[in-house]
């Protein structure tokens, strides 16, 4: 897959993993695995650059006498979700077309 | 490997980073250890999900950009002595012109490089020019009596909207040939300094 939207859906799958309810790294792991493959490192880098562009919030918290880190969706968090949606609904009307011209010409 | 020797191997390989990045990212993975442990997993195993410390490195080094990692090695490691102070003031004639130098060879590739574009469209654009002021001046020329060199000159004209066209798609793909090389030599650069990185 092409690297910047790799990129991008990453991003998405990130902030819908912790829109419902606040989650921390392992957790996030975890609940993409089903749909896509992530690496401690490369969740790094997203969870970074989202903090980065204010989609989300870091708390720090105990837990089992140690400290864990979770993630709390922003508005703009939010907002990108729906972005992506009606991105989505472009790509899509996309395909079809691509799609439509394959099977015409053969 | 248990999880002190992996986050140690993690902290030597990561020297080259601001101190701050290092902790932050040593407590993100030691979470991550601990939260697989949590879920019965044994240490070993819980440190062999996250995979080889040069791999987790690696990636690690080619997500930073390079800007940082120069800024962080140009850094002195420890608050410098005023003997190192005075050294760095007396040095400076050479140490500051080297510097120098160093950016200007960097600026004058730049220039160079594109002064090559731009006398290649200099040259493009003096073809149209002299084709348009060829064909009209071979006209004007023709119509007022003086025939023969009318025509010539319109002759000369055309030959040069010829060679313009010509020179067009030349000018274009040689333009994205320097551009490509531009971009490749950069990429090459910000690799070697990577590479030098992770062996540190």
């Amino acid at each position: 897959m092409d690297i910047q939207l790799k990129r991008g859906l990453l991003d998405v799958c990130v902030l819908a993993a912790i829109k419902s309810e606040d989650s921390y790294g392992y957790k996030i792991i975890k609940d993409m695995k089903p749909y896509i493959e992530l690496s401690e490192s490369t969740l790094y880098t997203i969870l970074k650059r989202l903090e980065t562009a204010k989609m989300l919030t870091v708390r720090t918290a105990e837990h089992g006498g140690r400290l864990r880190k979770y993630y709390h969706i922003t508005e703009a968090g939010l907002r990108r979700i729906e972005e992506f949606k009606e991105e989505w609904k472009e790509i899509l009307a996309i395909y079809q077309f691509v799609t439509k011209e394959d099977g015409e010409h053969g | 490997m248990d999880k002190q020797t992996f986050l140690t191997r993690l902290r030597n390989g990561l020297s080259g980073l601001p101190q701050e990045d290092v902790e932050e990212r040593l407590s993100f993975y030691s979470e991550m250890i601990d939260d697989r442990v949590e879920e019965g997993r044994t240490e070993a195993e819980a440190v062999e999900e996250i995979g080889p410390v040069e791999e987790v490195l690696a990636q690690i080094v080619a997500d930073i950009p390079l800007t940082k990692l120069v800024k962080e090695k140009m850094k002195p490691k420890h608050t410098l002595k005023a003997w190192e102070i005075v050294l760095l003031v007396l040095g400076s004639p050479l140490w500051l012109s080297l510097l120098v130098s160093a950016a200007a060879i960097v600026v004058s590739f730049y220039v160079a490089v594109w002064s090559v574009i731009l006398s290649l469209w200099l040259v493009e654009s003096a073809l149209i020019g002299s084709a348009l002021s060829g064909v009209v001046l071979g006209t004007v020329f023709a119509c007022r009596g003086n025939g023969l060199a009318g025509i010539a000159v319109i002759g000369v004209g055309l030959a040069c909207t010829g060679l313009s066209i010509f020179l067009f798609f030349g000018c274009k793909e040689v333009t994205k040939g320097i551009l490509r090389l531009t971009g490749k030599l950069l990429l090459a650069l910000k690799t070697c300094f990577v590479k030098k990185e992770a062996a540190a």
